[in-house]
């Protein structure tokens, strides 16, 4: 890239700033295991539990925002609703 | 399916409490731990003396295993959003996609750039900038709370805002009117200041037990002193707040008001419940004492509530069957107004997808004059209206006498390691290391007090929570329920075994 050489202040600093991260993970006790368990956390919740049990309703079931609206104005305007809860009564 | 399951509305609530209770044990850590670790920073910077760096560090290790733990177990309370909650959800996206995103950006700014920092930055930046990054780190945490608050405070009392009925949304029309609601602010500054109460008896606790050992006793002794100033100042603050958080609630949610008195039939002269036993049952009209047992201070609740000992507050009795001479409408009322803008805005939007523009035109206008009674439109009776009232008492007295003892229990802890004389007392060192736990309780009990005190609304006066959920089936709350309960658990084992192995090893090792 034209005018980028690794005298570039620009690189120095990235460079800097990669270092001092990398260095950090190197130096951590504690943190290995706990990396660990965070990588596992994410991975069980957006993995496993956000693909296949939590589905957003309204995307899954509608396309448009205009199907969303009107599914919601039916459902909060629905007679059924407040039967069903006059019903357990 | 177009009937409601309202198994699966308990199951949705029990899931959403759990999750939040959960989350709940890490967050008032982060909150209240954060400002420690600052507080022994600038010690460390201002003296120099290298055991007050020793000390910020442990501190900041366990701050550190907190955080990783809890970290991103709220997220799970935005998968609930969409996949239980989806009509709350469709309805409230427009007003919490602001605070939402500011709170993104903070916490990624903030929390992100400058953790780094605070962990990787030992020695290789100057102290101040560390310092600046502890510090940042602190108020970059309870920054993010703000954001949350103010959405959870939006839910309680909606401000700044119009329903749009085309697109069944309410819109946002004042960002500062919602972020400056008397709601909000409330809950953000009690919900910070007793997060710091969880910190400092989190401190206590742990110097307590290594003082009982005999072990890191001056590094105890000095954690000790920070963490009961600090402790003590949080008491009387988070005192402060929470007499305002009352004083709110008795104008934006008198029902929430009365549940945590106990306060059947509204008086003048009201008085608050100090101690109290309710009886196994009570119907709202019966005229029963609603108490086996109390000990009542005469004019308190009136004085609280409207700051003037003689004003009257109403009681649930008043709020559900209205009270003439008070001028207070009762729910029955409410009731057939929300009715109406039910049958309003179903003829609006039935007018409209038939292309009737005057029909359109007029319904819309008739729900415009009931549509702040919607939510109560969704009611069959009115006394759907009162909250679980034992549950909403017993956990705000719970939380105000834990309250209480927390500002005596840390006067004794700061004027005995001031005279450094901890060591001696034993029983109290005893005390100090289970108090982190009463800590959490009275935390818990606080956003019991919230969030089921605020029932059945999951948005105050338009949304009962069982209009706000999606049309699944119960089954698959049930088994997402368990998993949650398995995989929280899971991960405050993990925090707790990390944590005391650490704790365990001690400053020495930092």
């Amino acid at each position: 890239m034209p005018g980028y050489s690794q005298n570039n202040i620009f690189f120095k600093w990235q460079r800097t700033v990669v270092r001092f991260y990398l260095d950090g993970f190197r130096a951590m006790t504690v943190g290995k295991a706990l990396w660990k368990i965070i990588l596992i956390k994410l991975f069980v919740m957006f993995a496993i539990l956000k693909l296949f049990f939590f589905s957003d309703y309204l995307h899954t079931n509608f396309s448009t925002d205009q199907q969303r609206s009107d599914h919601v104005l039916e459902q909060i305007t629905l007679q059924s609703k407040i039967q069903a809860v006059e019903d357990k009564k | 399916m177009n009937q409601i399951d309202l198994g699966m509305v308990d199951w949705a609530r029990a899931q959403f409490a759990l999750t939040a209770m959960y989350h709940w044990i890490f967050v008032p850590l982060t909150l209240g731990l954060s400002f420690l670790c600052a507080f022994y920073e600038s010690l460390y910077v201002r003296t120099g003396k290298e055991a007050w760096k020793k000390i910020a560090k442990f501190w900041m290790t366990l701050f550190g295993i907190n955080f990783a733990i809890g970290v991103a177990t709220g997220i799970i309370l935005e998968f609930e959003f969409g996949t239980n909650w989806s009509n709350y959800s469709w309805m409230v996206g427009d007003i919490f996609g602001a605070p939402l995103a500011v709170e993104g950006i903070v916490a990624f700014f903030l929390e992100a750039t400058f953790f780094a920092v605070m962990f990787f930055g030992w020695n290789r930046v100057s102290k101040g900038f560390h310092l600046f990054s502890t510090w940042m780190v602190a108020i970059g945490s309870n920054l993010s709370a703000l954001w949350i608050l103010v959405a959870n405070g939006w839910m309680q009392h909606p401000v700044g805002m119009i329903f749009n009925p085309d697109t069944a949304r309410f819109e946002m029309q004042n960002f500062w009117e919602v972020l400056f609601s008397p709601v909000a602010i409330a809950k953000f500054t009690h919900t910070t200041s007793s997060s710091f109460i969880v910190g400092s008896l989190f401190v206590i606790t742990v110097a307590s037990w290594y003082l009982l050992k005999g072990r890191n006793t001056e590094m105890a002794k000095k954690s000790i002193l920070v963490a009961a100033v600090f402790g003590l100042l949080s008491t009387a603050y988070a005192g402060l707040t929470g007499d305002e958080s009352a004083y709110v609630n008795a104008s934006t949610q008198p029902m929430k008001l009365a549940a945590y008195e106990g306060l059947y039939n509204g008086k003048a002269k009201a008085d608050l419940v100090a101690i109290g036993i309710l009886k196994g049952q009570k119907a709202p009209d019966d005229d029963t004492d609603p108490f086996l047992f109390d000990i009542k201070i005469p004019g308190l609740l009136s004085l609280l509530a409207n700051r003037d000992a003689g004003s009257f507050v109403p009681g649930i009795k008043d709020l559900v069957y209205g009270n003439a001479q008070e001028k207070i409408v009762g729910v029955k009322a409410k009731m057939e107004r929300g009715r109406m803008a039910v049958a309003d805005l179903a003829a609006y939007k039935n007018a409209r997808k038939s292309g009737d523009k005057a029909g359109s035109a007029m319904a819309l206008q008739k729900f415009g004059v009931n549509q702040d009674y919607l939510g109560y439109g969704y009611f069959s009776q009115p006394e759907e209206s009162i909250p679980p009232v034992k549950l909403t008492f017993y956990s705000f007295h719970l939380m105000v006498t834990l309250g209480c003892l927390f500002t005596l229990f840390f006067v004794v802890f700061l004027y005995l390691a001031y005279k450094n004389s901890l060591e001696r007392h034993r029983g109290l060192l005893r005390l100090g290391v289970v108090s982190f736990f009463l800590g959490l309780l009275a935390s818990q009990a606080g956003w019991v007090v919230a969030e089921a005190g605020r029932q059945p609304w999951v948005i105050q006066n338009y949304l009962p929570v069982h209009i706000g959920t999606s049309n699944i089936a119960a089954g698959n709350v049930q088994a997402t329920f368990f998993m949650f309960l398995g995989l929280f658990t899971l991960l405050l084992l993990a925090e707790v075994k990390i944590m005391l192995k650490q704790i365990n090893i001690g400053p020495e090792e930092v």
